[in-house]
């Protein structure tokens, strides 16, 4: 026998005993650039094995909400990374411009749309939940959010499912 | 690279174990594969490792989960169950190809 049949075969280690690792994404924006990052990141963690949740509060509301989701909007206004002058964004149909220039871009790359990546979190078994304060403070009930949201919880509910985890607040 | 042999076949792996070298990779190395991580191939399994060999053949590139959900058709609850925890990479490995690199 040679030495390489007797060395143990290399295999790769996935690392399927330590799933103790867990991320908590707070999404609070409810611009299509500040949408993405958390779905994005949280998609990766999924297809890692480890365990995700994602809360949704204020401005992030948009993100869950039905009559939004789909219509999130991105300005060249207050984004000085944008590099163009900022008083362009101030003209009439400069944001839906920007928006649609914004979204091609993400297609382009094969990434889906907001409602589509939330379903796609949701079915790599990922953790969708909403703020109970925000829900409170812009009058929504669970028929106006996107079903993969699992419940509405509190700030305190938040952190105690979150013990333990890496949080990221967007 | 090193080379290693796994149920009689000797193969050419990275660092990481994955195999170097795709045209090494024949059918029946993948039941050896993927007993090799904890898995048994079946039919499912079978066809889901044939689309990533054919989408690889015809991109150069190792399918990202999105793309074998969405060009080739398997539901994402479908890949995490048949490939449990980490479906991208265990498929790929199987597959003898490399990682996938896409982010989505």
């Amino acid at each position: 026998m040679t030495a390489t049949e007797t060395a143990a075969p290399i295999v790769p280690d996935f690392g399927d005993d330590d799933t103790d690792r867990k991320i908590c994404f707070i999404c609070s924006k409810g611009s299509l650039d500040m949408a993405y990052p958390a779905l994005i990141m949280a998609n990766a963690a999924l297809g890692e094995g480890i365990e995700t949740h994602i809360f949704f509060t204020f401005w992030g509301m948009d993100m869950i909400n039905k009559k939004t989701m789909e219509h999130l909007h991105f300005s060249i206004l207050g984004n000085p990374a944008t590099h163009m002058p900022q008083a362009l964004g101030g003209f009439p149909g400069m944001t839906a411009l920007a928006t649609k220039m914004m979204k091609k871009q993400i297609a382009d790359l094969d990434v889906p749309e907001v409602p589509e990546f939330l379903e796609l979190i949701a079915d790599a078994g990922g953790h969708l939940w909403a703020c109970k304060m925000s829900v409170d403070m812009m009058k929504l009930d669970e028929a106006d959010m996107a079903d993969v949201v699992e419940d509405v919880i509190t700030a305190t509910e938040f952190i105690e499912l979150s013990e333990g985890a890496q949080v990221i607040f967007i | 690279m090193s080379t290693t042999t796994i149920a009689g076949h000797e193969i050419e792996v990275n660092e990481e174990g994955f195999l170097t070298d795709p045209d090494q990779w024949t059918p029946d190395m993948a039941e050896a594969l993927a007993t090799q991580i904890g898995i048994t191939l079946t039919d499912e399994h079978r066809r889901i490792i044939d689309f990533l060999r054919k989408d690889f053949a015809e991109t150069g590139e190792t399918p990202t989960l999105r793309r074998v959900t969405k060009v080739g058709g398997f539901p994402t609850k479908e890949l995490f169950k048949l490939f449990p925890k980490k479906p991208a990479k265990k498929m790929a490995y199987i597959a003898g190809l490399p990682k996938p690199h896409g982010c989505v």
